[in-house]
């Protein structure tokens, strides 16, 4: 009846970041895969294809999934954010903001997964306990900062968060 | 990797799910969260013709709480089911367990059915379905049975369930209100797969610093083949809360078989699993 069943390609409709994009893929595309090459959107990394390393999280319905353990064809009807979604160069998002002002990053290479992971965090927990930051980036790996500073940012992003909301200037 | 190509199934309906499995079941996977799943496609440990999604299966999605359980759909997210306010109500073990499971991010997409069905004996909730004395509620083209979660798990990621056969529900039992629970895990960074672990529900006479201890049963993460749980009852029975678990030590050492790796000796586990099982006594009573 209503049972789809797909095996070579199949016309997937993804909104990501409030656009809506139809490209037709295998059903074994996997998001990550989608948005780097098929949408070339390659502020998403991709390290390890696991679920380990963090940096290919995405936001679907606002809440961080890894985009590697996720195929295309499942992420329909829902709304992606990635980190190119979060704000651009001259109009930062408050985590982008507090990783700039913190020094969160060196290479760069894991920070998209923080930024999203963090964004859907200070959400939740307006304001988080430093303990509570670090629990919150625990899934997410960095092999350049050694963390002190991007658990800084969190708190810092979640400063500006609220800065923000009081009508303060949240930039 | 990426994972080798499949035909992908998704059914609307239950009747749809469990006659897609009848027909590919035998050279297909169920996709749940995927968040098992798909690590061993993409690094192409598994190769499966077809994937039956059940994503989009129409009322899988519930979790119910009656005066006898906490029952959780096929598609029920840890995180919606730690998040429930009801069901840590009525049986806190189950938020004190999914607090360890995996980090946010995994939490938000991995369901707690299908982590029971992977049975993974590092997982959390497997162990919790055993000392809740939960029930599998399974469907297939024969239709329906229920399994008890003793006899669920045959093995390291091995459970009785038929390829053609859908896991459509777990229901939890509740303790009794004299029962207390606690869980305590120890692992390399928070939400990492546990070196061991260890629910407790301890059956507890009495209030205050004058209660004593009836009962009590420990169920194992990451340090038995399949969960298992140790009844402790006959060294802890008539001790006061405040005891420092004499006996439980030799009991708990004597009833796992925690392997080695590269994180920790079978020694060190099963130590480990000890301690960690007199402390959880402990908070569970105080
Ligand atoms: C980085 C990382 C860390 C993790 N850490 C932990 C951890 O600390 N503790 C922990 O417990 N888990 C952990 N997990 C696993 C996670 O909890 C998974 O969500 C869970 O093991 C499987 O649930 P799923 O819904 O994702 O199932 P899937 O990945 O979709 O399926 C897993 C298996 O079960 C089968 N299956 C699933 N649902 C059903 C069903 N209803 N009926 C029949 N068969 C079914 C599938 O066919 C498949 O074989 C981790 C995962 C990752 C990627
Ligand atoms: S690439 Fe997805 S978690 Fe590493
Ligand atoms: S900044 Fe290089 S991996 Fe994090």
């Amino acid at each position: 009846m209503t049972t789809e069943t797909s095996n070579t390609t199949v016309e997937v409709t993804l909104n990501v970041n409030g656009v809506a994009h139809t490209r037709e893929v295998e059903p074994r595309r996997l998001l990550s895969d989608f948005l780097r090459h098929d949408l070339r959107l390659t502020g998403t990394h991709v390290g390890c294809e696991h679920g380990v390393c963090g940096t290919c999280t995405v936001l679907v319905d606002g809440d961080p999934m890894r985009s590697c353990l996720m195929f295309a064809v499942s992420a329909q009807d829902a709304r992606i954010t990635t980190v190119e979604g979060l704000g651009t160069q001259d109009d930062m998002g408050p985590v982008q903001q507090a990783f700039v002002e913190c020094h969160g990053l060196q290479c760069g290479f894991c920070t998209p997964g923080f930024v999203t992971t963090i964004t859907a965090f200070i959400e939740e927990n307006p304001d988080p306990t430093s303990e509570e930051a670090r629990e919150a980036i625990s899934g997410n790996l960095c092999r350049c900062t050694g963390y002190q500073n991007i658990c800084k940012a969190v708190l810092r992003a979640a400063e500006i968060k609220r800065e923000g909301a009081n009508g303060g200037d949240g930039a | 990797m990426k994972p080798a190509p499949f035909v992908h199934h998704s059914p609307h309906t239950l009747d749809e799910a469990v006659e897609t499995l009848r027909e590919v079941g035998h050279d297909g996977k169920v996709l749940a969260g995927g968040q098992s799943l798909i690590p061993v496609l993409n690094m192409r440990l598994a190769q499966p013709a077809h994937l039956v999604d059940i994503n989009r299966v129409a009322g899988l999605d519930t979790i119910t709480v009656t005066d006898h359980f906490v029952r959780v759909g096929a598609t029920v997210r840890h995180a919606a089911l730690q998040r429930h306010d009801d069901a840590y109500a009525v049986l806190p073990v189950l938020r004190q367990a999914l607090n360890n499971v995996a980090h946010p991010a995994i939490r938000n997409r991995g369901t707690t059915v299908g982590s029971i069905a992977h049975a993974d004996a590092a997982g959390e909730m497997p162990s919790i379905a055993v000392l809740t004395n939960a029930v599998m509620e399974v469907i297939g083209p024969k239709g329906r049975r229920e399994v008890a979660a003793g006899d669920f798990f045959e093995g390291p990621l091995q459970t009785v369930l038929e390829a053609d056969e859908l896991l459509e529900a777990v229901r939890f039992a509740r303790f009794g209100p004299s029962t207390r629970t606690a869980f305590l895990e120890s692992a390399r960074r928070h939400g990492d797969y546990a070196l061991a672990g260890v629910g407790v529900a301890v059956d507890v006479e009495g209030e205050g610093s004058d209660a004593v201890v009836r009962g009590a049963r420990a169920a194992y993460v990451s340090v038995t083949d399949i969960p298992v749980v140790i009844d402790l009852t006959e060294v802890v029975a008539g001790q006061r809360i405040s005891s420092s678990w004499d006996g439980v030590d030799e009991l708990v050492q004597a009833g796992i078989a925690p392997e080695a790796d590269i994180h920790a000796s079978s020694d060190y586990r099963r130590v480990l699993a000890a301690e960690l099982t007199r402390r959880a006594l402990t908070g569970a009573v105080s």
